[in-house]
């Protein structure tokens, strides 16, 4: 059985956001509603700059689940969170227990009372046999079509990786090997050069890893 | 100067110029190759474990997304707030709100009501007046709906949800959130309308301490003296204006999140609003135990206004003989 994940590697975003806005013709997401976003940190620092696409996580132990007052989410084979709009009473406890803030919310009521959450379902749909209605309420469900979520697949640098655990484990180690990690990977890099050797050596990885096609 | 000086010294300068622009590309490619390495060191992140501790401890960035709090990667708190949620709030809610029932049907099993000792008169006291009524009346009704609501958000996945249809519990569920939501404000009136029209009366007295001292009655068999509140009901006071106001104003707080408050604050103030109002909550559970079944003839006061005369002779004797001072005036 296979177990989605998404992985973006920090070393590729190049903060174009294309992730984002592939998301958002995906699944004809509503006004004010972002699935996917792009965060910089230590941004315009010379080499600090780090850059990270990121939406639902689908957590094993998914705080929101946990949380939840309804109890709409509910876990897929695919390993995937996904939930379930008709019990959604928007009370936004998902978002205050949620790490990676994924969970939006239309503004539709008075006093800023919120919609039905939204998320990021993976391009997996959501609990409707229609696939009309699926479509309106939850957005694309690709990988019914045996398409992988459409963010990674237009990533121009390919940072974003999606699909399955193993797969993507597999593609992100051999990269992390490319670069010059001992252990296969297995352990964290050794800081034995001097800082401008290390940056040229991180140069010469970057370089390398373009030319790749994974 | 000869003519063969000014020659050579031409040659030197041809030689000189020649050397610059053989020199000038290769100083030129070498300036192009420091660029490109600085451009690379500038491009390249070069993410270090530091960076993944900052982003595990929750450090903000920069996002194009306008949600609130999207521009840190990884907020903290919230794993805290789902543990002191579902840990502690909800099983310690749970105990709480059945340890209070436990004890109310132990001390009834075992005490049983507090029976008027001497038969009625027929004689009647107003103890409230209807405008008293009408605001305690009021704001019970809401707080039994608002408890309902907010236990149903609290409780209820865990007995109603297995046995609805899903439709029906997701539609009992956002009745539950928008009564809760909408009804809320309108409590909130209700208790400082109350506050403010009781007050004078919840001052503590020592006729209080003595009333305190006896247990109220329960330890001995002389009732101790009380006037127009005993005691306990000034304690019962006092409960709504620190854990009432508490539970009232954290819920508006979360019930107008249209001022920018972060989910950190939301987070806050769910915690003090549901540590308050289950205490409030099992407090009111005493409270309503004494005013019915607790204590005979004492429900008719808040009911029709009016009180036997052997009932307030009984148990707010003070009050009573001023009440009676008063009308031989």
């Amino acid at each position: 059985m296979a177990r989605m994940k998404f992985l973006c590697d920090s070393e590729r975003c190049i903060e174009c956001n294309g992730c984002v806005t592939a998301c958002k013709n995906a699944n004809e997401t509503e006004w004010g509603i972002q699935r996917r976003r792009v965060v910089t940190l230590d941004d315009g620092e010379i080499g600090k700059e780090v850059s990270i696409s990121v939406a639902c996580m689908h957590c094993s132990d998914a705080p929101c689940m946990a949380v939840c007052p309804t109890d709409c989410f509910y876990p897929t084979e695919d390993g995937l969170i996904l939930h379930n709009k008709d019990a959604c009473i928007g009370c936004g406890y998902c978002l205050y227990a949620c790490p990676f803030g994924a969970p939006q919310f239309p503004k539709q009521g008075a006093f800023g009372a919120r919609g039905k959450m939204d998320k990021c379902t993976f391009c997996a749909g959501g609990p409707e046999s229609d696939p009309v209605i699926e479509q309106q309420k939850y957005g694309a469900n690709r990988l019914r079509e045996g398409k992988l979520p459409l963010c990674a697949e237009m990533c121009s640098t390919k940072a974003l990786l999606a699909g399955d655990a193993a797969q993507v484990a597999d593609i992100f180690r051999e990269r992390v090997v490319y670069r010059g990690h001992r252990n296969s990977a297995w352990s964290s890099v050794e800081h034995e050069a001097a800082e401008s050797e290390q940056l040229a050596q991180n140069a010469a990885d970057l370089a390398y890893d373009a030319t790749q096609s994974v | 100067m000869t003519a063969k000086q000014s020659e050579m010294s031409l040659k030197a300068c041809l030689i000189l110029l020649l050397v610059a622009l053989m020199a000038l590309p290769v100083s030129a490619s070498a300036q192009q190759g420091a660029d490109a390495r600085r451009e690379a060191f500038q491009s390249m992140p070069g993410t270090q474990p530091d960076f993944w501790r900052d982003a595990a401890q929750g450090v903000s960035g920069r996002t194009q997304s306008n949600s609130p709090g999207a521009d840190t990667l990884i907020m903290v708190e919230g794993e805290r707030w789902r543990e002191i949620r579902n840990h502690w709030i909800s099983p310690g809610g749970a105990i709480a709100l059945g340890g209070s029932l436990g004890a109310i049907t132990l001390f009834y099993l075992l005490v049983g009501q507090v029976k008027l000792e001497h038969p009625r008169t027929g004689r009647k006291i107003e103890r409230w007046t209807r405008w008293d009524r009408v605001i305690h009346w009021y704001v019970a009704s809401l707080f039994i709906i608002l408890g309902i609501t907010g236990l149903s958000i609290l409780y209820a996945k865990w007995f109603l949800m297995p046995i609805l249809p899903t439709s029906v519990w997701g539609a009992f569920m956002n009745a539950a959130k928008n009564i809760h939501n909408y009804l809320g404000p309108l409590f909130a009136l209700g208790v400082l309308a109350m506050i403010i029209k009781w007050l004078k009366h919840n001052f503590f007295t020592m006729t209080d301490l003595k009333w305190f001292a006896k247990g109220g009655g329960i330890i001995g068999k002389a009732h101790p003296s009380a006037g127009y509140l005993n005691g306990g009901e000034k304690v019962w006071y006092w409960i709504i204006v620190t854990v009432g106001l508490t539970v009232v104003v954290s819920g508006l707080v979360l019930d107008f999140p249209n001022f920018g408050q972060t989910r950190e604050t939301m987070q806050l103030f769910l915690i003090i609003h549901a540590v308050a109002s289950l205490i409030l909550m099992a407090a009111a559970f005493g409270h309503i135990y004494i005013g019915t079944l607790g204590t005979e003839g004492a429900f008719e006061g808040m009911k029709t206004g009016y009180v036997d005369e052997s009932w307030a002779k009984q148990h707010h004797d003070l009050w009573y003989d001023a009440v009676k001072e008063k009308s031989k005036n």
